[in-house]
């Protein structure tokens, strides 16, 4: 199974999400899944949330998986309390 | 196919601007735009105020050019702007005349009345910026959120157990274990035990945006910083309070509470908003300037011939319920609410003033409650009233319904405080209240689930402090105890306040067992404030709007301090949930109309089928019949025989039992009258009685009796 590693930076929010968006539908559109590389992140908004949860459910819509990896404690955290952790896989 | 009509018409300092949608009224993202709009009846012009988040200067102040507006709304489409990184408000221009009631300023920065989003109280007690021009800012929402399968609940009415509780103070408490305490995030961790305790509706005290600083001052008594707790006034009523979200820092409060509603969904749990459309935070003529009294006075306040404040609120203004824009408002706040937040309920705080015309006086049809009560949206949601105001406007019983609307039943509060201390007199008012009031609500043909039946609610003493102070004690609140309501119906139980007397400490525990039991045993909708099942205390505050510290906050030691109240409460929730004879809609006939061998429900004394009639006499007892829950109106199988004696004298009586039917015999569920564990069993588990003819309860006793067949 093709798995494709995007690796997001310190930030998501409405500033970068059109890139990432992109970025991530453009792996999708090749028919690889994505392993969400959020080592780097500190700070996620509900914009890059939304563009995480819209990423899946594309993905879903072809037959493709989404999970994250390397979340640290306080992304995670405003991931739980807000249900959007509920969403994914986490490798 | 793309629309036509996307594209910019005008720019201004390099922003491209079109003119915008004048509904709905607020902000809304459309692709890379984003709409305001806003109504003033009144203004002569409006400008909208950019700021970049948490900046104290705008970056832009863009006019509102003549083709931006159609009637009396102000709409304008931003391109290209960051969304996430934009906080707005209006500028107002207008005649500056408060006696013609109008009090336009063009200095002041104004809230949007309709924003969703609202930042500037984002942390709890964090202190603000008063030099600040823009002291509470809108931003925009992106609005959708991923339900998956959920919907309010519509859980009947009559089935509801509703837990009134404050989102800080249930978790705030060090001993709450909680990660986030005072929050959503915090409720929501909370569950497993609103399970175990049994309750399926929560009922928010105020959750719309409020600022804890108002009035906030250091009481004189403890030196102790007062502040607005409670949260009855509000900033907005379209945005959730920043400050009861963990992720409030992050302006993620809509997200959160979302969650929350979805997670005590999942758990059969509704939630049930305490709304407070009856005035603001912008307080009187002196008040400060938040949104309305900017936007557009006139349109939003009720005002005297001079142009000062109608107070019918007891808060220096009165919202114009029953202006046509103001009603509109609200109507489309609450279908946000349902629509968006997929709330099941609302209790309307004094609602009594929703009914005043825009002169103050009552009226026999009020609009907004009749559009309320036949709104498409709110078709099935729980609308209950506070049927009162500051004003001197009580209307239990007599609240327009339209047979959509139930009240908060103050009489059965007073009634049942009454009786639990064995006042005389009180007796037969004390019986309309168990039969679900009909003295109430049989005329108007709405019904038992018309009734919420509270002992305790935030205002006034909690359970514990019923039973252990004769006066109220709220010297820390700093005005001299004037405060808060006096006829508190208390009893004390010997001792004013906490004692190591185990005599008087069991008494009040039993009293607090016979208070829960008057409530659940009663037809109605119970409400059971939160706390009261772990015999929470405010030592002795009746009126706790201010103390943000332990005097409010549950302490959750006292789940093992008084572990038996929590067994009992636990135990009787059970069992009114699985006795559909204490959950009717209907009230009762009193009659064996379906030649069952007895009737639906019929009242005894200490001799069986002869009620107590004298003035002084404090016990009752009363029987239902499980057969009467089999046939259709009811719907579904028959129920067990429900038999309740009731002692509220000093003294021990005997009560003669109804004979049962053949092949059924007495089992003893709760007896008041004897220590932990024997007070109550597990509902199905009640043991069978010796004697099936007497039994007897003891002194300020309430003993619970199921007929059925013996194992």
């Amino acid at each position: 199974m093709n798995i494709e590693t995007y690796k997001v930076g310190e930030r998501l929010d409405s500033f970068n999400y059109q890139q990432v968006q992109n970025d991530i539908l453009a792996i999708l559109e090749k028919g690889s899944n994505v392993l969400v590389d959020m080592n780097a992140c500190n700070y996620i908004s509900s914009t890059g949330l939304r563009v995480l949860l819209y990423s899946k459910k594309v993905a879903a819509s072809k037959g493709l998986k989404i999970s994250l990896s390397g979340i640290g404690e306080d992304v995670k955290d405003v991931m739980d309390v807000t249900g959007f952790s509920n969403f994914f896989d986490y490798a | 196919m793309h629309r036509i009509d996307l594209f910019p018409t005008h720019e201004y300092q390099g922003l491209k601007l079109r003119p915008g949608r004048p509904y709905p009224f607020g902000a809304m993202v459309i692709g890379n735009m984003v709409n305001f709009s806003v109504y003033s009846r009144y203004a002569t012009d409006c400008t909208l105020v950019l700021f970049h988040n948490r900046e104290e200067q705008p970056f832009v102040e863009i006019p509102f050019f003549k083709e931006f507006r159609l009637g009396n709304v102000f709409s304008m489409i931003v391109f290209d702007l960051d969304y996430e990184n934009i906080e707005y408000g209006f500028r107002m221009d207008g005649p500056y005349q408060p006696e013609e009631g109008h009090r336009f300023d063009k200095s002041k920065i104004l809230l949007d009345p309709y924003a969703k989003l609202i930042v500037g109280r984002d942390v709890w007690g964090q202190e603000p910026n008063w030099d600040s021009l823009y002291q509470y800012r809108a931003r925009v929402v992106f609005d959708d959120f991923d339900w998956e399968d959920d919907l309010p609940l519509e859980t009947p009415v009559n089935d509801l157990i509703v837990y009134e509780m404050h989102v800080r103070n249930f978790t705030c408490g060090a001993a709450s274990g909680v990660k986030h305490r005072g929050t959503f995030a915090g409720i929501i961790e909370k569950i497993p035990y609103l399970k175990e305790l049994g309750v399926n509706c929560v009922e928010l005290m105020p959750i719309h945006e409020f600022d804890e600083f108002e009035n906030t001052r250091i009481s004189p008594v403890d030196g102790k910083r007062l502040c607005n707790l409670w949260g009855y006034s509000n900033v907005g009523f379209f945005a959730p309070k920043a400050a009861y979200a963990s992720t409030g820092r992050f302006a993620m409060q809509v997200d959160e509470m979302k969650n929350m509603v979805k997670q005590l969904h999942k758990n059969g749990i509704e939630v049930i908003l305490d709304v407070v459309f009856n005035h603001t935070a912008e307080g009187n003529e002196q008040g400060p300037y938040i949104s309305y009294r900017g936007i557009d006075n006139k349109t939003y306040y009720m005002l005297m011939p001079d142009g000062n404040y109608y107070n019918f609120s007891g808060c220096g203004n009165t919202l114009n319920c029953n202006n046509p824009n103001v009603r509109d408002m609200i109507v489309e706040s609450l279908r946000y609410w349902v629509a968006n937040y997929h709330i099941d309920g609302f209790r309307f705080d004094l609602a009594a003033i929703l009914g005043r015309d825009q002169n103050g006086h009552p009226m026999s049809n009020p609009p907004l409650l009749e559009s309320l009560a036949h709104d498409p949206i709110l078709g099935k949601t729980k609308l209950i009233a506070e049927a009162w105001d500051a004003g001197g406007l009580y209307q239990v019983g007599s609240f327009p319904s339209w047979g959509r609307w139930a009240e908060w039943n103050g009489k059965f509060r007073d009634s049942m405080r009454r009786f639990l201390k064995s006042d005389e007199g009180v007796l037969p008012d004390v019986k309309e209240r168990i039969i679900g009031s009909p003295d109430l609500y049989a005329s108007q043909g709405r019904g038992i689930k018309a009734s919420v039946n509270f002992i305790t609610a935030h205002d006034g003493f909690t359970m514990m402090d019923l039973v252990s102070y004769n006066v109220k004690h709220n010297e820390a609140n700093g005005e001299d105890n004037r405060d808060g309501e006096n006829h508190n119906n208390s009893w004390n139980c010997g001792c004013e306040g906490e004692t190591d007397d185990p005599d008087i400490n069991s008494l009040r525990h039993r009293q607090v067992k016979n208070a829960i039991t008057m409530l659940m045993v009663s037809q109605g909708i119970p409400m059971v404030l939160s706390g009261d099942e772990m015999g929470n205390s405010q030592r002795g505050n009746n009126n706790a709007y201010c103390q943000d510290n332990e005097i409010a906050w549950l302490d959750w030691n006292d789940l093992d301090r008084n572990a038996d109240l929590f067994r009992y409460f636990k135990h009787i929730i059970q069992f009114r949930r699985q006795h559909k004879v204490l959950r009717y809609d209907e009230h009762l006939r009193h009659q064996d109309y379906l030649n069952l061998g007895y009737p639906d429900f019929s009242w005894h004394g200490v001799k069986a089928w002869q009620p107590e009639t004298g003035h002084n006499n404090l016990t009752v007892a009363f029987m239902l019949n499980g057969q009467y829950a089999a046939v259709p109106a009811v719907v579904g199988s028959a129920d067990d025989f429900i038999y309740v004696a009731m002692n509220m004298h000093w003294e021990m009586h005997g009560f003669e039992l109804p004979q049962l039917p053949d092949g059924l015999a007495w089992h003893v569920f709760a007896n008041t009258g004897m220590p932990s564990p024997a007070d109550i069993c597990a509902p199905g588990e009640e043991p069978l009685i010796e004697s099936q003819h007497e039994v007897l309860v003891g002194p300020r006793s309430i003993m619970i009796l199921v007929g059925k067949a013996p194992k």
